[in-house]
């Protein structure tokens, strides 16, 4: 009892053993010896926070960020020693930013929370004392019996028990966990499958014993003990037992089960990793500059405290007759005064480091992200989907992007199967109108012959595409379902095929639609209905596919009683087995489908005579039960079973390209993105592809990287072809790489791999598995150039390569949610890439890179003229603004306007960006974010602080009077005139950069300045209580109050600006980017509305100007430049090259 | 909105969700800076002549009177021991000086902007609170208590070194002495006279008695409720010679206004003619290499003689003027770039 509570309390660890003992509907065992374990209750966790600990442990997230450390010991330093400042200077800063954070994570985490409960609180029916009750998720405990109804998810890891079927089986598709969309059928055992109702599992009696929770989806290993009639049954319990929690139940009108793993310890819980972190490069320069600034700060810190030493160590200047020391300051140590005034001199200069910038860039992305999922042309109307934003930290990412990896399957293309061709007996077919018709012939046949001239061999052919499958069938009316056989009739409408693979699927519809239907699968029979005539096989084995064989069978007793075998796999594993048929005939064929880009099946049947069937019967149950190396006998004899096989013929599916791709490939191409596709398929079907979709042109000159056998060959090929890429640099180059070579060549010559690589404008690499796409990924993203990439992929097989990625998208596809739900960002088509990364990316990249080096600029105008003044203050630490103005500029006059540019600024229109993907170039690398281009604006920002400051000071430091009765000015009023000044140009200066100025943009640049006005008439105009001085009263007004004033801020701000305007207005002209030119194109665009100057007799010479400029523009846009394969549009991107 | 069901996804299309907002989008290209630099140029050249014409109109008369050389009847007093010391300063103009005419005393090398000099100051005792008149503020130190331990009224660095010398200024018609009054009224800004500061009320009738218990700043050579005895709205924390004092200068070289010349026979400006400024000697700056004089000048609607606002505008505005040829030329070379829109 004691340890119980002891336990209870937490202080004595959980009993941990290997195995945790489930007893079912907790129905506890009477004798003694039991001790109760604690399991974790059904509650999925993915929120962060609770209430009592948000506040503690979001301090403590945030702190842990450098800038936000910098300011706390800024903080506190300003606490504890006599500084020039008043700690409220860092302290409210750093409190809105520590707010305004804490609000954005605490109200996403309140988003996770409300997820978090909706799932939690699903209702469950549970059977409790005998009666089936409703309750929440969350309420469900280790040992509950749980019912689960067609078509919902498993609310926990359960123990299947009994199903309404007899025999104890349910349907499952894992599509949320795996991906993978088949059904798939779990089993309970017999003991407990009888137990079909509540007062029957109420009389059960059993317990599960089974290890306890890890991640591991596909390994359980447990026992069940079934007290019947009291003799203990024991019966082992594997992973078909096991029904997953987030799986789906299908096909089954309900199951019930027991509970084993619960909430977070289920198995989708243990695999829900918490993504990596990526970072964007724009982040790592923005760390690069503050760690930069972190130096300048210093330098000036030091700088100022040794200046002041050597300035005071005349006495005269020390401690003048005015301005005499205390005793304690006399006496205080020289080592500790001069830590001191370092420090203060630290804190008068600490804003140099932008508090607000990680804060802004945050709502940025926060805010800015929704533009993507609000997106219409993001927006796919068949599947009513939206983008969707997974991680906004990446929004800039996309304008920089250099790579993009793409799946081909169901990425490229639709993954929608289509039958087009088949090759029966040599002769070559096609479906046409759901008829099979040879090639040549048309389709205006007569329909009512159709089935009578269907020769032997093409029904055999379709019979046994029909039967060789493991393609299961669900009815959408559920009354029927434990005898599917009573829908032979009618199934058209209400039978769905559900395939692992979509090709199966593909080929058993298309023999639907020509005649051979496949009905049903129940247990060992297997029907089919041809022509309206039912037939039932016996199922007697599946030797199943595997990679190695790449091939499946069945074999199948006929309703006439012979055994026969239908093989179907791919040409090279099965034509080398055959003896008979149209071999020769049936490869050209194959070749053909293949270069079509067609997905080719080879199928074989082979018929056993009785003798022959008694030795593959053994064969295939030695191995089964064979408990040392079954798989490799099973393969063995599943190769004496597969051979001397008779051809029947071949399959040509297609797969269908999505919309739009290859205007999309070669939009990225002209953009100077890299394309490689990365795919399973053979090598032939993904060049035929990889043709039809763009990516290698027939212009190309096409490399070949396969069928790599050693390590000392693929050196060779690779060197070969770095020898031609030389020679022939003119045209193109395309590489394919299948993933046995590229294997090889990872592994030694990556060098080599790299340099021949990049001199490709496109790769295929084909028969890659999936761990090997996330290599290449990485192989690219560690090269010395650490270039930015992007993967896209539609299944579970991408993820790795999208979690390895720069940026990972995911295309919500047919196969899961998985890529999506690991991806940053989630389109639902292929062609939505384009406008994603050419204007979102360009967008996002343009604001978030104006938005930090203007952060930094206007930080550096803030800070220098308080360091100018040190020189003329005797280094004595004397703030040049008042602690208001100081704390006020970066969260109040200074904060929207740069917020708003970075939500709204469009420097080019989207339909030119999208229509002239070179743009793109113009922001690779990184650009805007160069060292150069900080170190403009760096120093711009000095040069401004100085013209600030020394234009002040001139006007001021003449020591006449700026009034017109001759009073004089004070201190308060030269900062206070540095500041007026400086905010007017920093909002001005931005108002330079915008070129989108929306209502908003207008409202908040003016809306700005005029609030600094109005505040600092405010301020100055109260004598404010709780301030201990006054030393603004009326500062600002008398300020105003001086003609001279008003014109020196009018000159000061306009000689900081003009040579702005001027630089920019000439490289405009001089070396316009083609950014710029684009813009021009908008601008006469724009022109437009000026058509009433045509009106005017003397303006027609320019309006015809304007017309044709206008109808040269329209003309441009208008047309499609990716229309065709067009010579002229290839040839521009080499001169696009050259040019940038 | 129909968001049917298959729709429900659907973004809404308003200009605001699909970043159409309506925007005017400006380019800084050739054709509309040319002109505008232009008109700005022009603009600012016409401000800039009318600036320095008004500036040049000014007249300025500067005196130093440190006494650091031999030849300046003030050499002797620039010794600090000397106490009580008066000079004299002479000057004339040959016409007349037109008023009205400003006086401001000028100080160079003196750091009114030091920081720990600028918070010495007790602002409570400056609006008349006399309950911090016994205990003043501890950034006061050390001008916080004199060395008896009494508390110091105004007390602090800034109130304790007040400037205290004072001038005379006599026009000699004639050989005689004539004397030019100076207008000590209204030198402070408004606001600090009639709001900021303020005066503790009088006890038992008196001013004096308001400041009991404490002493007057240690370089005063009187307590602050006698600084002008004759006038009380003068008198005490609202005297305006304090007043210009505490308003500190924002760098090392400044003037302050200690009167105008309003009066009488000199409303006009002071006539052609011989003057002589006596001045009471009393306030040390050699200690500190500091110098002093004074300036006589009358101003316009913009203040003192200022030439930098007019040349400023002139330089930026010619400057406007040659950008616009500049890229005139420039544009023409490079006509239109934007033709090629490869």
């Amino acid at each position: 009892m004691l340890r119980w509570i002891r336990q209870q309390l937490g202080f004595d660890p959980p009993h941990q053993s290997d195995t945790r003992t489930v007893y079912i509907a907790n129905r506890f065992p009477q004798h003694g010896h039991y001790i109760p374990q604690r399991f974790a209750d059904n509650r999925i966790i993915s929120s962060k926070y609770t209430i009592w600990n948000f506040i503690p442990k979001n301090l403590f997230e945030q702190f842990r960020r450098i800038a936000n450390f910098y300011f706390l010991i800024i903080f506190l330093v300003q606490l504890m020693i006599d500084t020039p400042t008043s700690p409220v200077t860092s302290g409210l800063p750093l409190f809105f930013v520590i707010t305004v954070t804490a609000i954005k994570q605490g109200y996403e985490d309140w988003l996770r929370h409300k997820a978090d409960n909706e799932v939690n609180g699903a209702p469950v029916f549970v059977v409790r004392s005998g009666s089936l009750v409703q309750t929440r998720s969350k309420n469900i405990r280790v040992g509950d019996i749980v019912r689960v109804a067609k078509d919902e998810t498993f609310p926990a890891d359960l123990v299947l028990l009994s199903s309404d079927r007899a025999e104890g089986t349910c349907h499952i598709t894992t599509a949320s966990l795996d991906g993978e969309t088949n059904l798939k059928t779990h089993y309970a055992v017999p003991e407990t499958a009888v137990s079909q109702s509540v007062s029957r599992l109420e009389s059960l009696q059993a317990v599960v014993e089974c290890q306890q929770p890890e991640p591991d989806l596909y390994r359980f290993v447990g026992r069940i003990t079934v007290t019947q009639y009291g003799e203990e049954i024991v019966r082992p319990l594997g992973p078909e037992n096991l029904l997953l929690r987030g799986a789906r139940l299908k096909n089954t009108k309900e199951i019930f089960g027991v509970a084993v793993y619960t909430g977070m310890e289920s198995k989708m819980a243990l695999n829900y990793k918490c993504k990596s972190q990526k970072r964007s490069a724009v982040e790592k320069s923005m760390n690069t500059f503050l760690i930069i600034y972190l130096v300048i700060l210093l330098f000036e810190a030091v700088l100022s405290t040794i200046l002041k030493y050597a300035w005071q160590a005349e006495n005269k200047w020390d401690e003048p007759f005015y301005n005499k020391k205390t005793e304690t300051e006399r006496n205080s140590s020289k080592i500790l005064r001069f830590i001191s005034d370092f420090l203060a001199f630290l804190v008068l200069y600490n804003f140099i480091i932008p508090i607000s910038l990680y804060v802004t860039v945050e709502m940025q992305k926060f805010l800015g992200s929704f533009f993507i999922g609000l997106d219409l042309d993001l927006y796919h109307e068949e599947s009513d989907q939206r983008a969707q934003v997974n991680t906004s930290d990446l929004n800039e990412e996309l304008g920089q992007v250099e790579y993009v990896f793409t799946d081909k399957t169901g990425t490229l293309t639709e993954n929608e199967m289509q039958f087009r061709e088949c090759s029966i007996n040599g002769m070559k077919y096609q479906e046409i109108n759901s008829k099979l018709v040879p090639e040549g012939m048309t389709e205006d046949v007569p329909d009512a012959s159709s089935f009578s001239r269907l020769s032997r061999e093409e029904e055999l052919f379709l019979k046994a595409v029909s039967l060789c499958h493991t393609v299961q069938i669900s009815y959408d009316q559920t009354d029927g379902v434990s005898d599917p056989f009573s829908h032979a009739n009618g199934f058209t409408s209400q039978m769905e095929y559900y395939a692992s693979s979509p090709d199966e699927k593909a080929l058993v519809e298309a023999t639907k639609r020509m005649g051979v239907a496949f009905t049903g699968i129940n247990g060992e029979t297997m029907e089919i209905t041809t022509f309206g005539k039912s037939e039932k096989y016996k199922l007697l084995h599946v030797l199943e596919f595997d990679a190695n064989r790449r091939r499946m069978s069945v074999i199948l007793q006929t309703p006439s009683g012979e055994k026969v075998l239908f093989t179907k796999g791919a040409e090279s594993s099965v034509l080398p087995y055959t003896k008979s048929g149209e071999i020769e005939k049936t490869r050209v064929h194959v070749d053909e489908f293949a270069l079509k880009g067609l997905r080719t099946l080879v199928v074989a049947y082979r018929l056993f005579s009785a003798d022959e069937y008694k030795e593959v019967e053994r064969r295939i149950y030695e191995a089964r039960t064979a408990l040392q190396q079954r798989e490799e006998r099973l393969s063995e004899a599943f190769n004496f079973i597969e051979k001397d096989l008779q051809l029947l013929g071949a399959t040509g599916v297609e797969d269908k390209l999505q919309e739009k791709v290859q205007e999309t490939i070669e939009a990225l191409r002209l953009a100077g993105i890299k394309v490689w596709v990365l795919t399973g398929d053979k090598h032939e079907t993904a060049v035929s592809v990889s043709l039809s979709c763009g990516h290698f042109h027939r212009t190309m000159n096409i490399l070949e990287l396969v069928q790599q056998k050693s390590d000392h060959e693929c050196a060779e090929q690779l060197r070969r072809l770095a020898r031609r890429i030389k020679e022939d640099h003119v045209i193109q180059h395309g590489l394919v790489v299948d993933g046995a070579s590229l294997s090889l060549a990872l592994r030694e010559h990556e060098k080599l791999f790299m340099e021949v690589c990049k001199n490709c404008s496109a790769v295929l690499c084909c028969r890659m598995a999936p761990l090997q796409k996330a290599k290449v990924v990485r192989l690219l993203k560690t090269s010395p150039e650490k270039p930015i990439t992007l993967a896209v992929g539609d299944g579970a097989n991408d993820v790795s390569m999208i979690q390895e990625a720069h940026v990972g998208i995911g295309i919500m596809g047919k196969e899961g949610r998985q890529a999506v739900r690991n991806s940053d960002y989630a389109i639902a088509r292929f062609k939505f890439l384009s406008k994603l990364l050419l204007v979102h990316g360009h967008f996002y990249y343009i604001r978030i890179a104006t938005l930090v080096q203007y952060f930094f600029y206007k930080n550096v105008c803030f800070i220098t003229p308080q360091f100018l003044y040190q020189f003329f203050c005797l280094f004595s630490q004397q703030t040049l603004y008042d602690s208001v103005y100081l704390t006020l500029y970066n969260i109040c006059f200074t904060s929207l306007p740069i917020l708003v540019y970075s939500l709204f600024e469009q420097l080019v229109h989207p339909h030119i960006l999208q229509s002239k993907p070179a743009l793109y170039r113009d922001i690779s690398k990184n650009s805007l974010l160069s060292f150069k281009t900080f170190l403009y604006w760096t120093f711009l920002g000095f040069c401004h602080a100085f013209v600030f400051f020394f234009g002040c000071y001139i006007l001021m430091g003449e020591d006449t009077s700026l009034m017109g009765n001759g009073q004089m000015f004070g201190n308060w009023t030269f900062g206070t005139l540095v500041f007026t000044v400086m905010v007017i140009t920093v909002t001005l200066k931005l108002a330079l950069e915008t070129h989108f100025w929306t209502w908003m943009n207008h409202f908040v640049t003016w809306g700005s300045i005029a609030f600094y006005f109005i505040f600092s008439l405010f301020y100055g105009g109260i004598i404010w209580p709780f301030l201990h001085t006054q030393d603004m009263y009326f500062v600002f007004v008398q300020l105003l109050s001086s003609g001279s004033a008003w014109f020196a801020i009018i000159i000061i701000v306009i000689t900081c600006l003009f040579p702005d305007i001027i630089k920019k207005v000439f490289y405009r002209h001089v070396q316009p980017t083609s950014t710029q030119k684009s813009q021009n194109i908008e601008g006469y665009e724009g022109v437009a509305c000026m058509d009433s100057v045509c009106c005017f007799p003397g303006g027609r010479g320019v309006c015809g100007f304007l017309e044709r400029l206008k109808r040269a523009n329209r003309s441009w846009s208008d047309s499609d430049p990716f229309s065709s394969n067009d010579r002229s549009v290839l040839t521009l991107s080499p001169v696009e090259v050259s040019h940038c | 909105m129909e968001t049917k069901g298959s729709m429900a996804n659907r973004p809404d299309n308003t200009a605001f969700t699909q970043q159409r907002l309506p925007a005017w989008q400006p380019i800084l290209s050739a054709g509309i800076v040319i002109p505008g630099f232009t008109f700005i140029g022009l603009a600012f050249i016409g401000i800039g002549v009318a600036l320095f014409v008004t500036s040049q109109n000014i007249k300025v008369l500067e005196r130093d009177y440190t006494g650091n050389s031999d030849d300046s009847s003030c050499g002797p007093c620039i010794d600090p021991a000397k106490i009580g010391c008066k000079c004299e300063v002479n000057f004339n103009f040959s016409q007349l000086f037109e008023g009205p005419v400003f006086f401001y005393y000028a100080l160079n090398n003196y750091y009114q902007n030091y920081r720990s000099y600028g918070v010495s100051l007790d602002p409570n005792q400056l609006v008349g609170d006399t309950k911090y008149f016994l205990s003043p503020d501890s950034s006061c130190s050390p001008y916080k208590n004199n060395s008896n331990a009494v508390p110091i009224v105004p007390c602090g660095s800034i109130a304790n070194s007040m400037f205290n010398d004072s001038f005379t200024l006599y026009q000699i018609v004639n050989g005689q002495k004539i004397l030019v009054p100076f207008d000590r009224k209204g030198i402070a800004w408004w606001t600090d006279y009639n709001i900021k500061y303020s005066n503790p009320a009088f006890v038992n009738g008196s001013f004096a008695k308001a400041f009991a218990g404490t002493t007057q700043p240690i370089n005063w050579p009187k307590p602050v409720y006698e600084l002008d005895p004759n006038d009380q709205a003068n008198n005490g924390f609202l005297n305006q010679d304090f007043l210009v004092w505490m308003r500190r200068a924002a760098l090392p070289n400044f003037r302050k206004l200690y009167g105008r010349i309003t009066g009488g026979d000199f409303a006009n400006g002071l006539p052609a003619g011989n003057y002589t400024l006596e001045i009471n000697y009393n306030y040390p700056v050699k200690s500190f290499g500091g110098t002093k004089s004074v300036v006589f000048t009358n101003v316009s609607w913009m203040g003192g003689k200022n030439q930098f606002l007019g040349i400023a505008y002139l330089v930026i505005g010619s400057l406007c003027v040659v950008m616009a040829v500049v890229m005139l030329i420039v544009y023409a070379k490079y006509k239109f770039p934007d033709d090629d829109t490869a």
